[in-house]
């Protein structure tokens, strides 16, 4: 071990509990969503006394793995959970899993039984390490009271460096109560660790000279762009060069929506201007996104004509789905940096791209087609307007979380982002039950920001219970509840692919449970709304609470489907903008 | 399907072999051999591993390994610029009659035998995977009784050292400032 920075603090001898609180401290933690248990007690009773660390007991583990997500993602810093070990840690495999696929910055701290009992079956014992291994970016099982500081060092470290994700530090009870000397360390020892944040500068020479022979270029922006915070640096990219821009669902908020230059969101539910724009271009620069199934349809019949740009900090995923012709290893926001001074001065030497005819092109399909939906017959209310409605209302500097399904598909589409880090939702894993949990996290994150969780009626029952622990400690979040009584993107592919056959799919929500009373039971506001004539004055309503959790239960048409769409499986090509209505694309304009 | 031997340096912690385990099964990697053992560093363990892929899901393999947070390096032998060695022991019933017979594969070999029995004897030999191959293949018709054999290890050939880099570790970074 190094010596300590301040003078004296390895002179006392104390536990290995208090060893972790201080540890936490000294990495810079603010705030830990948790719940105590067996195991970790240890470490409950010194963090009863942190005058730097505010714990906010939740009521699921879930809970609280969402709300370190929430509070990473609207906050770009660490977020922390802690559990007790078996069955608490379990609870936290779902939100680890998550904020690995979404690259997430995040460390769960949990406890362990005791280290003579580690491999006896004792009582709630979990190999908890050995479960996460496969979902953390690393984690550690430690035994010995003097390793902590080490650990909990490592985690944050590996966490929010290189590409963000999370890291598990499981900590034996025997570790917490056992006598040791706190000393913070200054040198981490990680040989294997040594992630690339400048991009090399042949390679950006390479990008550049792609970028000015293009005829078709686009700018496909990931999350990658929001966990570097490289926001502005894009903004100046796309508006030096004129290249059309889309935004991955991870990347809502990377670009304005109001840019004319922006095509919006491609994929499998993406406009038909992102999906168009993709599929014809001759270039594809792609930063900080992965080719996602789910973006990309088909991989083989997936832009067929064009060439490949990939930048991303993780080598890992240059060249996994799709071959790149110039990949390039760095951190976005150095990467775009570096791709405006060289593309400047290639400009000053006379060179710049012709994207004239392709922008008029992309600029034609966006006009032609629009994102829109049909007002549902008989005055029901339509999920897109509520959804539309409150981004108006609420606007562009409000934080918007999400759970799965069509409301985060409807989300990503119509609530008209213009800042990153405004839009939180589960990406990669497809977590039902995010919004509300991660809600939370962002509005302590972000106390004077408002934050709105758009969940569906599905979603919201799977994590609902993180209510009370909102209004209980002030935290004032506001839900949205789409609620069309259903499963929704499932019914929706029984509408499409299993003949209107409603397996399973059918909640009853709109009569069990009630959410205007559930929501009063748990301490916060419940507003209902049924009619497209009480949505702004409703949203009005609910924007104005300040003081209490609020939850307006949305009773929307149950029959609206998410467009545009391409079927999963099939190529970006047979996209349809609405059921059985395939865009015409004027080739002769390119 | 092509195979290619990577040598793979670990810190050596409890967890790492479950770790690149765990990683090539997951990721759907087939393994045909794996081989851990120290080196020259105490702090190092040496993986050596034999995939049987294509050359561009190798890259991902190579590329997942070095994400992992205890692996150190990674690198690929090429076969000609390498020296490649498994160690097998095969037990082969040899009686009266076939004794002689056996005992002499085991010369051409350069195998040796390392316990006799009235009916059998266990043969020891290292050689990389044909040579073994061929010396079971003489072996056979006497009848193999028990055969255990090591994963390949492998080490470069020439005077340099892949594991040349210093371990030097990194300064702790200041937490990050109040978000608020």
């Amino acid at each position: 071990m190094s010596e300590p920075r301040d003078g004296n603090a390895g002179a006392t001898e104390i536990t290995g509990a208090q060893s972790l609180i201080r540890s936490l401290e000294s990495a810079g933690t603010e705030h830990i969503f948790g719940i105590p248990g067996g195991a970790i007690l240890p470490a409950y009773d010194p963090l009863m006394d942190s005058t730097k660390i505010r714990h906010i007991l939740v009521r699921h583990e879930q809970g609280a793995g969402h709300a370190a997500q929430g509070y990473a993602a609207a906050t770009g810093r660490t977020g922390v959970c802690m559990a007790t070990s078996g069955p608490g840690a379990t609870n936290l495999v779902t939100p680890i899993a998550d904020a690995h696929m979404d690259s997430v910055p995040m460390v769960a701290i949990t406890g362990q039984v005791g280290a003579s009992m580690i491999g006896t079956d004792a009582f709630q014992e979990a190999d908890i390490r050995g479960i996460t291994m496969p979902i953390t970016k690393h984690n550690f099982l430690v035994t010995n009271a003097d390793e902590i500081p080490q650990a909990v060092a490592q985690a944050f470290y590996i966490a929010s460096t290189g590409r963000p994700g999370p890291v598990l530090v499981d900590i034996a009870k025997s570790a917490l109560q056992a006598k040791t000397r706190f000393s913070w360390p200054q040198e981490l020892q990680l040989p294997g660790y040594r992630p690339v944040t400048r991009p090399h500068g042949k390679q950006i020479r390479e990008a550049a000279r792609l970028m000015l022979e293009a005829r078709r270029p686009v700018l496909y922006v990931g999350g990658g762009v929001i966990r570097s915070g490289a926001a502005r640096e894009l903004r100046v990219l796309a508006e030096f060069t004129g290249i059309p821009v889309v935004t991955t669902l991870m990347a809502r908020g990377a670009f304005p929506d109001s840019h004319p230059q922006h095509l919006g969101m491609p994929g499998m539910h993406g406009t038909v201007a992102a999906v168009a724009g993709m599929q014809k271009s001759d270039l594809i620069i792609s930063l900080g996104a992965r080719f996602d199934d789910r973006v990309t349809g088909n991989l083989d019949s997936f832009a067929p004509g064009a060439k490949i740009i990939h930048a991303d900090i993780d080598p890992a995923e240059i060249g996994k789905n799709r071959v790149a012709d110039v990949p390039i290893v760095g951190d976005c926001r150095e990467v775009i940096s570096d791709l405006v001074v060289t593309l400047k001065a290639e400009a000053d030497a006379g060179h710049t791209g012709d994207y004239e005819g392709w922008v008029k092109f992309v600029a034609g399909i966006k006009e032609q087609y629009p994102l829109g939906y049909d007002t549902p017959p008989d005055g029901a209310l339509a999920p897109q307007l509520v959804i539309e409605r409150l981004g108006k209302i609420a606007g562009p500097e409000t934080i918007y979380t999400a759970g799965v399904g069509q409301h985060q598909m409807w989300a990503a589409h119509y609530i008209g982002y213009e800042n990153p880090n405004t839009w939180i939702n589960s990406g990669g894993l497809g977590t039902m039950g995010y919004a509300v949990p991660a809600a939370m996290g962002a509005k302590v994150g972000k106390p004077d920001s408002t934050v709105w969780a758009i969940d569906g009626d599905g979603c919201f029952q799977m994590t609902n219970q993180e209510l009370a622990t909102c209004a209980i400690n002030d935290i004032p979040i506001k839900v949205a509840v789409i609620n069309n009584e259903s499963l929704g993107m499932v019914r929706q592919w029984q509408t499409l692919f299993y003949n209107s056959r409603y397996s399973n799919t059918d909640l009853h929500s709109k009569r069990i449970p009630d959410f205007v009373k559930l929501a009063d039971a748990y301490g916060c506001v419940g507003l209902a709304c049924e009619s497209p004539d009480d949505v702004d004055g409703t949203i009005e309503k609910a924007m104005e609470i300040n003081d209490a959790p609020v939850v307006v239960d949305f009773r929307v048409h149950r029959d609206a489907m998410v467009w545009p769409m391409v079927a999963a499986g099939t190529s970006n090509d047979s996209i349809k903008y609405a059921r059985d209505l395939a865009p015409q694309f004027d080739e002769d304009d390119l | 399907m092509s195979k290619h031997t990577l040598s793979v340096l670990v810190e050596n912690k409890p967890g790492v072999l479950a770790r690149i385990a765990g990683l090539f099964s997951r990721r759907g990697f087939n393994i045909d051999s794996l081989a851990v053992g120290p080196t020259e560093h105490d702090e190092v363990s040496r993986m050596t591993i034999v995939v049987n892929v294509e050359d561009s899901p190798l890259e991902q393999v190579t590329k997942q390994l070095n994400k992992l947070i205890e692996v150190i390096k990674v690198v690929e032998l090429d076969a000609a610029a390498s020296v490649n060695r498994e160690l097998l022991m095969v037990k082969v019933r040899a009686d009266v009659d076939t004794r002689g017979q056996v005992l002499d594969a085991v010369q051409l070999f350069r195998a040796k035998v390392v316990d006799v029995a009235p009916d059998a004897v266990t043969i020891e030999a290292t050689g990389n995977t044909d040579k073994l191959g061929d010396l079971l293949r003489v072996l056979e018709p006497f009848g193999i009784r028990e055969l255990v054999q090591s994963g390949t290890i492998a080490i470069g050939r020439g005077p340099r050292s892949i594991s040349e880099r210093s371990l030097r570790p990194v300064p702790v970074p200041k937490p990050p400032a109040a978000a608020h």
